[in-house]
């Protein structure tokens, strides 16, 4: 007589297991399936396509009834087992319907996990699941239901969105970590697909804690913990599975998450097997199909007493099946010690592609945008193959794989005269290197200026140089466009000039169109481009602190031993006995150890706690003080002497006009620090020429200076013009300034810029074209609207506290004393 | 061997992205950080170069870059980057419940 084996479950991992099992031997088994849906077994995975209309229910059946038929599998539907006889091996079902078996094998699957918050059992609350979640999906897109918010930003939960987006309705995905699908993406791919999904008019929410759903008898909206509250007709709740244990409970088997195997699928009961998700292998649980489907085999093997390796956890891949959103991840991709990176970016393809490699093997992948090598680089991974042969040109596939590194002049000395160098111009290699033979050109501006050729988006760059090399040979010295940082060969005028042409809006933007070769950007170029793109749009930027130094973060400079020095503003170095005597009962109350001028007329007190920083503030605001921005790339003093007020030579209210000029210009962020001096006469007593600006009152009116240096360079000052009135000589000031404010490299102070781009075009620019200077000026006006407001007095009033107190106090007493 | 020291030092989100805090112990600071990916390390805050505060630093990558003299120091292993040479102390950690912890048994034991 055939041995009888009892499967109870019908998902995908048991059907495999029995498709395997029918293969080797069709006349091993009678065999029968109790499978709680009412239906035949389908392909959970292709769900998504269901949903969204790209695949009908039928198409994604994987055994039809005819199948059951065929192998005289009988299939009870729709019965749910509901106890286990481990003594006289035989199972029940709902119906007192029975089973006897030799061998059992559990393949209860999983059930969504349901978030335990109030308001979850409503009408209108889905979970995403099985074939009548994604109907119940269909019909509420049908009806013009409007509003879908899915909770959980994982696989599942952007499946669901994309999918009930296709079907008309407004999607919201609240995701509680701070990245979508964190668990298989990297923050650069995971904010790229943000963006796909956002472009796509899809909302995400991250960091995100649902609290509470509500409505009166169906969903009406739901609400988060910091207050907010999002109107909604379907709530779909995607955010993990749970196995479902609890017939291996009842039958007293070895359960803890799961029920437990071991690597052979065996539950703690020799004739009980186990797969799929409802199990526990090793302390892991499964939800990919990937491991479901090495389990099948494995069983059906056991099953048939064929020789098996047995079931290990090994390294997982994940594909997101959204149509159009190509992403991939494998294995390990956190950063750590001896792990090394190859990044790849195509900025105008949209392509991201990083490999961890640690002892010249791979360890993980994330692919964005062209997934089409994920396989090649999956299976390195899983083989753990050295690649240190190929290194070079591993990121480029298997196409390039262990071929020598391409010689990328050669590459260029075979393009033939027609090929287009430059894309965005059209320009073909034969036009750029006749340029440079025919007009004596000799550097990538050259080029650019008479050819446009790497002009507009700047990719083809490399490709430029190179043509320069090879036409030019040992006379182009490339190394004279330096670049940033390590983290690209573009340098800072490129960055300035593509961050307006590409229209490029935040950091990590910029890194992907750029090709940035490191994922995060370092402590050179991030302060740099915080700064680039702050400047270049005003009132849309929104600052990133964590891309500052710890002075512009904070407020204040840091001395050598961690405190800090606070340097209140004195407009025009003007002070009086209200204020130097709250500067006075500061320093009492806060014990601050010196007190000193300093070189810009006003008061620096150092050595103060940072803990301390911010009640010191509060008490000097009180009295009308705030930040001298003595720590900022940006405007630090406005020296003045006394002028006409006092000064028995004074032919100018230079005191007046330095004040004007501070309370103007204060707040502005600047490539580099920017120092003024207003004197008020050519005894010039507040040293206005040796400053970034300087100007020098005359009895006919005001002479200004520019691009003084007296710190690592002496310099003294250029002439730039003479006004007659103070008006003029002010916006020309202003305007001085946002040129420099545009055109500056980052840490690039103004005698710095003016020798790069030579002081007559600035003063072109800024004095002869008068509409320009106009639009210079109303340009940094409009920029200042963001900019004016007194540091201190924010932090004061509450924002970033977190920078000012420790996290913790932890007492480690005994094991010292 | 010594025992290991669990305590809880703060949560999750207390620590901001790209970023760091502070925990003050009687035996010096801790630098917690917080990468762009929100893996969580804990250092001694203390640069191997000249002491400076490493938890005010710019964070990159698993890096950071101290504020005094601009000495990388890597957060995992807390060895500086090449060509630099030096070494701070850093503490295991864990996440319970969106929770931080730190094993303080090195720490003590170094202080001590």
């Amino acid at each position: 007589m055939k041995k009888k084996l009892v499967v109870v479950g019908n998902g995908m991992a048991p059907g495999r297991a029995l498709e395997r099992l029918l293969e080797s031997d069709p006349d091993s088994y009678e065999i029968t399936i109790f499978n709680a849906e009412k239906r035949v077994n389908y392909d959970r995975i292709l769900l998504s396509p269901v949903l969204s209309g790209e695949k009908k229910f039928e198409e994604i059946i994987i055994h039809g009834d005819r199948w059951y038929e065929k192998h005289n599998i009988a299939l009870v539907k729709g019965r749910k087992v509901i106890s286990i006889d481990r003594v006289n091996k035989r199972v029940t079902a709902e119906g007192g319907m029975i089973a006897d078996y030799d061998k059992l094998l559990i393949a209860t699957g999983s059930s969504p996990f349901i978030l335990p918050i109030p308001g979850n059992e409503l009408p209108g609350v889905l979970s995403y699941r099985d074939l009548d979640d994604v109907q119940a999906m269909m019909i509420a897109a049908e009806q013009g239901w409007k509003n879908a918010v899915i909770i959980g930003g994982g696989l599942l939960g952007l499946e669901a969105a994309a999918g009930l987006k296709t079907r008309g309705m407004d999607v919201t995905v609240l995701h509680l970590p701070s990245i979508l699908m964190e668990r298989q993406l990297d923050l650069t791919a995971g904010h790229l697909l943000q963006r796909e999904l956002e472009s796509r008019g899809i909302k995400v929410i991250t960091n995100a804690n649902t609290t509470k759903i509500v409505g009166d008898g169906k969903v009406e909206a739901i609400e988060l913990e910091d207050g907010s509250r999002l109107d909604a007709d379907l709530v779909v709740m995607a955010v993990g599975i749970r196995p479902n244990s609890e017939l291996g409970k009842q039958a007293e088997l070895d359960v803890d998450r799961g029920i437990k195997v071991d690597e052979k699928l065996r539950t703690s009961d020799p004739d009980i097997f186990a797969i799929g998700e409802c199990v526990e292998f090793e302390g892991s649980v499964y939800g990919l199909v990937a491991p479901l489907y090495e389990m099948a085999n494995i069983v059906a093997m056991e099953l048939l007493n064929e020789d098996n390796n047995g079931f290990s956890n090994s390294v997982l891949a994940t594909k997101l099946k959204v149509t159009g959103i190509d992403l991939y991840s494998a294995g390990d991709f956190s950063e750590g010690e001896e792990r090394e990176e190859i990044v790849l970016r195509d900025g105008a393809n949209g392509i991201y592609k990083r490999l961890i490699l640690q002892d010249d093997k791979i360890i993980g992948t994330v692919l964005y945008g062209d997934t089409s090598d994920g396989a090649w680089f999956f299976q390195l991974i899983k083989d753990g193959t050295d690649i240190s042969e190929m290194r070079d040109t591993l990121i480029f596939g298997p196409a390039f794989a262990g071929g020598s590194p391409l010689d990328p002049m050669a590459a260029v000395a075979a393009l033939p005269d027609n090929a287009e160098i430059c894309g965005c111009n059209g320009i073909c290699k034969s036009a750029i290197v006749s340029a440079i033979a025919d007009k004596n050109l000799t550097s990538l501006d050259d080029v650019r200026a008479h050819t446009k050729a790497s002009a507009s988006c700047g990719s083809c760059t490399g490709l430029v140089e190179q043509l320069l090399v090879l036409t030019l040979g040992d006379t182009y010295d490339p190394a004279a466009v330096q670049p940033m940082c390590g983290c690209t060969d573009l340098g800072h005028g490129d960055v300035r000039r593509l961050i307006v042409a590409d229209g490029l809006k935040t950091i990590a933007d910029l890194m992907q169109a750029l090709q940035w070769k490191s994922s995060g950007g370092c402590a050179k170029c991030r302060p740099a481009l915080n700064y680039y793109l702050l400047a270049t749009w005003p009132g849309e930027y929104v600052d990133d602190g964590q891309s500052r130094y710890i002075n512009e973060r904070v407020h204040a400079n840091i001395q050598k031993n961690g405190t800090y020095s606070v340097v209140p503003r004195m407009w025009g170095g003007m002070t009086s006995s209200k204020e130097l005597r709250a500067i006075a009962d500061v320093v009492d109350k806060f014990e601050i150890p010196a007190v000193k001028c300093t070189g810009g007329q006003r008061i620096d007190m150092l050595g103060i706690k940072k803990e301390d920083l911010l009640a010191v503030w509060s008490d000097l605001n009180d009295v009308g003080l705030v930040s001298g921005h003595a720590y900022a790339k940006g405007l630090r003093t406005v020296k003045t002497c006394v002028g006409t007020d006092w000064c028995r030579f004074g032919t100018q209210d230079s005191t007046g006009f330095g004040v004007r000029l501070e309370k103007f210009l204060w707040g502005s962020w600047t490539p580099g620090k920017v120092k003024l001096a207003v004197s008020g006469c050519p005894r010039n007593c507040s040293e206005a020429t040796c400053k970034d600006i300087g100007i020098v009152c005359v009895d006919s009116g005001f002479e200004i200076k520019f691009a003084g240096a007296a710190g690592l360079d002496i310099k003294g000052t250029e002439d730039l013009c003479h006004t007659s009135t103070e008006d003029e000589a002010f916006e020309i000031i202003v305007a001085l300034v946002q040129h420099y404010r545009e055109q500056g490299h980052y840490l690039e102070r103004i005698y710095k810029w003016a020798r790069r781009v030579g002081n007559d075009s600035i003063k072109a620019a800024v004095v002869d074209d008068t509409v320009n200077r106009k639009a210079l000026f109303e340009r940094f006006v409009f920029a200042q609207k963001f900019s004016q407001s007194d540091p201190w007095s924010e932090r004061v009033s509450g924002a970033e506290a977190y920078e000012f107190n420790p996290m913790s106090e932890i007492k480690l007493g005994e094991a010292a004393e | 061997m010594t025992t290991e020291i669990w305590k809880d030092v703060g949560a999750l989100c207390d620590v901001p992205r790209q970023g760091a805090r502070i925990v003050e112990t009687s035996f010096g600071r801790i630098a917690v950080f917080k990468t762009a990916n929100d893996d969580i390390y804990a250092i001694e805050d203390k640069c191997p170069h000249l002491g400076g505060p490493l938890s005010q630093g710019i964070v990159h990558g698993a890096h950071v870059t101290c504020p005094l003299h601009n000495m990388v120091i890597e957060l995992k292993s807390g060895r500086a980057v090449a060509p630099d040479e030096g070494c701070v102390l850093t503490l295991p950690v864990r996440i319970d419940e969106r929770r931080i912890l730190l094993d303080f048994s090195k720490f003590g034991e170094k202080a001590a």
